[in-house]
Order: C-alpha cells, then sequence, then structure tokens
C-alpha cells in the first residue's frame, strides 16, 4: 500500500532528526501517540502534537513510560498503527510492557534517542549505551530489531521501514538513534506519498470460531484478529498456545518462545540492511552505525590516502546482527574494528562472530560528544600491524 | 414428559448468562471454592445479558493476579496483560476503538498499588471505561502478601504480625481523581452489584466499582475468619447501604462496618469530548471530530 498524501509533508525540508522521525511516522499512518517527555527526544512528542489533530491522529502525554508503552499495545490492537518514543531513563521503563508487545505479537515502533548513561546520566548529551538493553532489556529470550539513523533523512525514512517491519513480523520495533541525530538539522527530503511503500496490517480471512491468533504458519505470523468483530479472541503475556489460552509448561514454553526467535531468525536475510563501501579486498573493515558511522569518515579517508586498505560496513539494523557477514569477513581480513559510543557493546557481538580469526579492536568511550577521528585513526593504523 | 423437560432444561441451559460470556473451552477455572470473584464475574454477566449489549463490541482487560485472570475466563476480545497497567492498555485500545465498551476487571494490588498512578490519571482524564476493582485485602495470586487496602491490624504473609499500615480509601481515591460513577458492593451482594455494573457500563464516562471479596484460601485462613462463604456473609451482613455517602467517610478497618453503594454519579465531558471540543474550538470546521482510528476516512 502507497502512504496517504494527507499524511505525506512531501518536499525539501530543514528538519532535525527527531522533527523528521516524527514526520516518519507520520507518512507511515501512526494515528496514536503516547510519550512521557524526556530530553533528547521531545521534540517528536512536540511534533506529533501540533500535526496529529488535522489529520485524526490522538497524541496522548500519559502519567509515564510504564502507562505510554502500555497504551500503544493497546492502541495496536485496536487496529491502530502506534508509536512512541524516550530516552535512557524512560527506555528503562518501557521495557517492562516492551517484552508484553514481544508476546503478544504486537506491532508498532519505539523511538530510542539514546543519551549517556547510567542513570539519568548526560539528558543533553549523546551516547550508543542503550544498544545491549535494545536487545536483552526486557526479560526472557526474544530476538528483536533495531534500527539505528545516521542522519534527520534516515530518522524519516528508518521510523516508516520500522513501521513496515513491524507490521511484517508482528513486533515493536526500535529506531535506536541518539541525541546528535535527534539535534542535527539537515535537509530532508520527503518524496510523494506515491512513492512510500506502507505494509498494513494483514487480517484473517476465516470467520469467527475459525481463527486463532497464533497459528502455525510458514513465515511464522499468523495473520490478526480484529476487534470488535466477534472472534472474541484471548491474548496474554502468559506462555500460550496457538490459541493464545495460557498453558503453563515446559513443552509450551518451548513452542512459544521458539516462535519469538525464529520469525526473526529464519529472515534475517531479509531483515538485516547493511551498507558496505570498500570491503572487497580490505584488510581492515570498520564496522558502526548511527552518528558514529559519519564520524569514521575522516579518519578512512586519511587512512585510505596512505594506501591502508580500509573498508566499511555502516549498520543500519544493529539487531539482528549481522552474524554471518561478520563470520564471513572474519576469515578474509586482518582486522575488525567497531567504532561505537559505549565501552564496547556492539563489539562484543563483533568478536564473538570473530571468533578469533582475526583481529578486533573497539573504539568506544563513556558517551558524550561523538568520536575524535584521531582515535579512530589511530586504531586503523594499529590494526593494520 | 421427560423429553419435554429435557428439552426446556436444554433452552435454559443454553440460555444460562454464564455460558454466554465464559470460554467453556478453558473451564475448569484456577479460582478457589468460595472465592469472590466467581459471583463478581457473574454479576459481569448478568449485566451484559440484561443490557443486551452486542457482545461483539465489549472488550476486557485484565492485569496480574487471581482477579487478573478474568479475562482470560470471558468470551469477549480478552487482553491480559502485565500487573498494574491493565488501565493504560486498556485506554489505547478505548481511543484507537472508541466504539468498544472496553472493561477493566483487576485486583486491588494490581490497579490500586502497582498500578495506582493509572487508575488516578485515567480517572482525571474520564476515559471512557469501566473499571471493576476486586478487593480481597491481600495479594492473593502471589500467596497472601500485605496489600495497600489491608486493613490495620490484618495478617498476611509479609504482615505476620498483623498489618500497621493506612489502607487506601479506593473509593475516595477514584472520586477525588475525577471518576464519573464510583460504587462499592460486597460479592454477595450480586443483584445490587449487577446493577452497578450496568449502570457503570451505561456511565459515559470513568466508572469505577469496588467489589469487596473474600479470599478463602488466603486471607479469611491467616486472619482466622472461618471459610469464603463465612467472610462472605460477614462482609454482606456487616455492609450498610448508603447511597450518596461522602467517599471520605467510606473507608473499612479490620472487620469493620463497610458502607457500600452508589457514592458517586455525576456527569462530566469524556477525555475524547475533551480533546475533540478543544480542537473544534481552535481549528473551527478544519477540524473533523475524532471518532477513533479511522478518523480521518
Ligand atoms: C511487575 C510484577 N511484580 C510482581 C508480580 C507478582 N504478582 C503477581 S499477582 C500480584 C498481586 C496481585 O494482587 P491483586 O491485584 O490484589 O490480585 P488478587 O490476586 O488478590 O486477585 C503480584 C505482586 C508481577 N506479576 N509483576
Ligand atoms: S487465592 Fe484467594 S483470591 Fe485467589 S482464587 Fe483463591 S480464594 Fe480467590
Ligand atoms: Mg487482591
Amino acid at each position: 500500500m502507497k502512504a496517504d498524501p494527507k499524511n505525506v509533508l512531501t518536499g525539501s525540508h530543514y528538519l532535525d532528526g527527531n522533527h523528521a522521525s516524527a514526520e516518519g511516522g507520520i507518512a507511515a499512518g501512526c494515528k496514536f501517540f503516547a510519550g512521557y517527555p524526556i530530553t533528547p527526544s521531545t521534540e517528536i512528542a512536540e511534533r506529533v502534537s501540533r500535526r496529529f489533530p488535522l489529520i485524526g491522529g490522538v497524541f496522548i502525554q500519559m502519567e509515564d513510560e510504564l502507562a505510554s508503552m502500555a497504551a500503544i499495545l493497546g492502541a495496536s490492537w485496536g487496529g491502530v498503527k502506534s508509536m512512541s518514543c524516550t530516552s535512557g531513563p524512560g527506555f528503562s521503563l518501557m521495557m517492562e510492557n516492551f517484552g508484553l508487545g514481544i508476546m503478544l505479537e504486537t506491532p508498532c515502533v519505539l523511538i530510542n534517542v539514546q543519551r549517556g548513561g547510567p542513570s539519568t546520566g548526560l539528558p543533553t548529551l549523546p551516547g550508543q549505551a542503550d544498544m545491549m538493553q535494545a536487545r536483552w532489556g526486557s526479560h526472557g529470550d526474544y530476538e528483536v530489531i533495531a534500527l539505528a539513523p545516521d542522519s534527520p533523512q534516515e530518522s524519516f525514512e528508518l521510523t516508516i521501514h520500522a513501521f513496515n517491519l513491524s507490521e511484517k513480523y508482528h513486533m515493536p520495533v526500535l529506531v535506536m538513534t541518539d541525541e546528535c541525530v535527534g539535534h542535527m538539522t539537515e535537509r530532508v527530503v520527503i518524496p510523494p506519498a506515491e512513492e512510500i511503500e506502507l505494509v498494513e496490517r494483514r487480517y484473517t480471512d476465516k470467520e469467527p470460531g475459525e481463527a486463532w491468533p497464533y497459528e502455525p504458519t510458514e513465515g511464522g505470523v499468523s495473520p490478526f484478529l480484529p476487534v470488535g468483530k466477534g472472534y472474541k479472541f484471548h491474548v496474554t503475556g502468559l506462555t500460550h498456545d496457538y490459541r493464545g489460552y495460557p498453558v503453563i509448561n515446559a513443552e509450551t514454553q518451548e513452542t512459544n518462545v521458539r516462535r519469538l526467535i525464529d520469525k526473526v531468525n529464519n529472515h534475517v536475510d531479509e531483515i538485516i540492511w547493511l551498507e558496505e563501501k570498500d570491503v572487497e579486498g580490505a584488510e581492515i573493515v570498520v564496522m558502526a552505525y548511527g552518528i558514529s558511522s559519519r564520524v569514521i569518515q575522516p579518519a578512512i579517508t586519511k587512512a585510505r590516502k596512505e594506501g591502508i586498505k580500509v573498508g566499511q560496513i555502516k549498520m543500519v539494523t544493529v539487531w539482528p546482527f549481522p552474524e554471518k557477514r561478520v563470520r564471513e569477513l572474519a576469515g578474509q581480513v586482518k582486522s575488525l574494528i567497531m567504532v561505537e559510543m559505549n565501552y564496547g557493546q556492539v563489539f562484543l557481538e563483533m568478536d564473538r562472530c570473530a571468533a578469533g580469526k582475526c583481529q578486533t579492536y573497539l573504539v568506544g568511550h563513556a558517551g558524550g560528544t561523538v568520536h575524535n577521528p584521531d582515535d579512530i585513526y589511530k586504531t586503523i593504523k594499529e590494526a593494520v600491524k | 414428559m421427560t423429553t419435554k423437560v429435557t428439552e426446556k432444561r436444554m433452552q435454559e441451559r443454553e440460555e444460562h448468562p454464564m455460558e454466554r460470556l465464559l470460554r467453556m473451552d478453558r473451564i475448569p477455572h484456577i479460582w478457589c471454592p468460595t472465592c469472590g470473584i466467581g459471583t463478581t464475574v457473574t454479576a459481569l454477566a448478568v449485566a451484559l445479558k440484561q443490557l443486551q449489549l452486542d457482545l461483539n463490541n465489549v472488550a476486557i482487560v485484565s492485569g496480574i493476579g487471581c482477579t487478573g485472570r478474568v479475562a482470560g475466563y470471558t468470551k469477549l476480545d480478552s487482553f491480559h496483560t502485565t500487573h498494574g497497567r491493565a488501565i493504560p492498555f486498556a485506554l489505547g485500545l478505548h481511543i484507537a476503538r472508541p466504539d468498544l465498551k472496553v472493561i477493566v476487571f483487576s485486583g486491588d494490588g494490581d490497579l490500586v498499588s502497582i498500578g495506582g498512578n493509572h487508575l488516578i490519571h485515567t480517572a482525571r482524564r474520564n476515559v471512557d471505561i469501566t473499571v471493576i476493582c476486586v478487593n480481597n485485602f491481600i495479594y492473593a495470586m502471589t500467596g497472601g502478601q500485605v496489600a495497600p487496602t489491608t486493613p490495620i491490624t490484618a495478617r498476611s504473609a509479609t504482615s505476620p504480625y498483623g498489618n500497621y499500615e493506612h489502607p487506601f480509601n479506593i473509593p475516595l481515591l477514584a472520586a477525588s481523581s475525577g471518576a464519573v460513577y464510583v460504587a462499592r458492593w460486597t460479592a454477595l451482594h450480586v443483584r445490587r452489584l449487577t446493577v452497578a455494573i450496568k449502570e457503570a457500563l451505561t456511565k459515559r464516562g470513568f466508572s469505577f466499582v469496588e467489589v469487596i471479596a473474600p479470599c478463602s484460601t488466603l486471607y479469611a485462613r491467616l486472619n482466622k475468619l472461618g471459610s469464603g462463604l463465612d467472610l462472605m456473609k460477614f462482609y454482606h451482613d456487616n455492609s450498610v447501604i448508603r447511597h450518596g455517602a461522602d467517599p471520605k467517610e467510606v473507608n473499612i478497618d479490620y472487620q469493620s462496618k463497610i458502607a457500600v453503594g452508589k457514592f458517586v454519579d455525576i456527569e462530566k465531558p469524556t477525555y475524547l469530548d475533551c480533546l475533540n471540543n478543544a480542537y473544534k474550538k481552535k481549528f473551527g470546521d478544519k477540524y473533523k471530530p475524532y471518532g477513533g482510528g479511522n478518523g480521518d476516512k
């Protein structure tokens, strides 16, 4: 389906990443936003609250992030595309019902404009240290999808993409941006509505009484049952069978959790989105995501000028992790470098997948500012030895 | 003759209100004999039947607890969510689908302790949902620990020497937060409770019904109050009907008299009324009143 022209501000704009994320959500057809103010994400909520009244959406500022996340799940089950935004402290609170969203298989989008942590940390300065929380922050075993925009343009595009993935795989999808991207203003080109491809919710074509919410299907997700149409379905955060009924035993747990894991793992090739440059024949590959994937450029240019064969991979999706690709590369290159604004979170995955087949380096720090290009350059020099 | 009787019985059976509302494929349920949750569910079933509501348009949301299991047994679009978050989940569902009746059915711990913030804010906004709160003065599901509703001196698994914290007066909490309908009955006032649930479901805005119910297995046993039935009768026999009572005066002490009745029944624009009025005023004809998730279509 194409986007609704009423929701799309076609044209060229100067927007910061947060405003662009809001426009992405609106273009994707989001009609319910529940959130709680937190720096540096508030501009998303503010823009949505201004834009929604005339396009038939409801913005509500909730009492906290626990409620915000619960409310967008409720609205999504009501058939409305829903989203929220937050930053570290709020992300922690949202993890509770993020898990419910995973368990109930509820499409929605959550944007985390990352700041420095732990705790209240650095409200106004960037970080990328919630990446492992994005991966494992709610209890239990499950897979997640997390995207990392590097610019206002990508904030717009990836928010739409996140909605599409959430409707395709029936799960909350994370957009892991950061203060830098959220507050940098750049040109954002919003295409005409007919060029924006949207994935709409797929409803069952079975009659009430014949359809269950979690029937096994080839793709791993079953068509939605609509509310208010007589299906009288039940869904629960307890371990459940295909009918949505709680069944408390190890066998059902295995089926239920495998379902949550497999629907992502069986589609990693479709989900994973990497942008590779000069990787062919490279001795060294620098991996980064979000704002860090831009910060690495001067160091790479400098090193390449010196004749060092450096390639780069921008991870547009961070989760699921590109395990296969990293394993492959580890057998070909001398070193893999991860550049991220934390003390080595996604690095852990890269290092694990490299499995000792190449050297691995982290260029990391505690956040508050983007990397000094020199640190990246120095690591490249070190890694080529 | 026999055939006729059987036929009549069959018809009666088919018309049994519980069967219409319960997921028979999930029976037997987990509740203990003489637990007060059962009669409350019956009251809801009868209320829905008497109101002749199209059950396709009724949804139910529960949190976690013994009472939280209600959503799982009701044959409605039903959501069993997380501890304390039934109300905000229901808020989202209601805003997406204002044409549905959304009922929250949960326990005192769920709604007043961990979910207390959501209760007061959703009442403040006057969101058009109905909340049914089974107050058994205890966290039953987890084994009978002290709750913010446990009366002073009552024993629980974590107040083994008797509770010393001041409990909440739930009707006062709901009323002072902005609920437009607040009533309290005990689990044995089945007929009056049914009327209250009918009124709550018909009321536009945030309606709240508290049900004082025995937890036979934990509260009654830990406090040596006899069987669940004894306690159910005690609550009933010690209740005093005081319609219109000031919610400030309906607090409950340990095994005290219990004021029951309809305490609040007022008119106030709902959350969506307020939203629509405000935008209509601001944007005039450019604004299309929000009527649901497809409001602009
Ligand atoms: C976040 C969280 N904390 C704690 C629990 C454990 N827990 C389950 S039910 C419950 C209390 C339920 O009490 P109440 O709402 O009064 O329901 P009742 O069982 O008495 O009907 C608790 C604490 C939980 N499920 N989730
Ligand atoms: S433990 Fe108490 S509240 Fe729970 S079902 Fe048994 S009697 Fe009812
Ligand atoms: Mg209780």
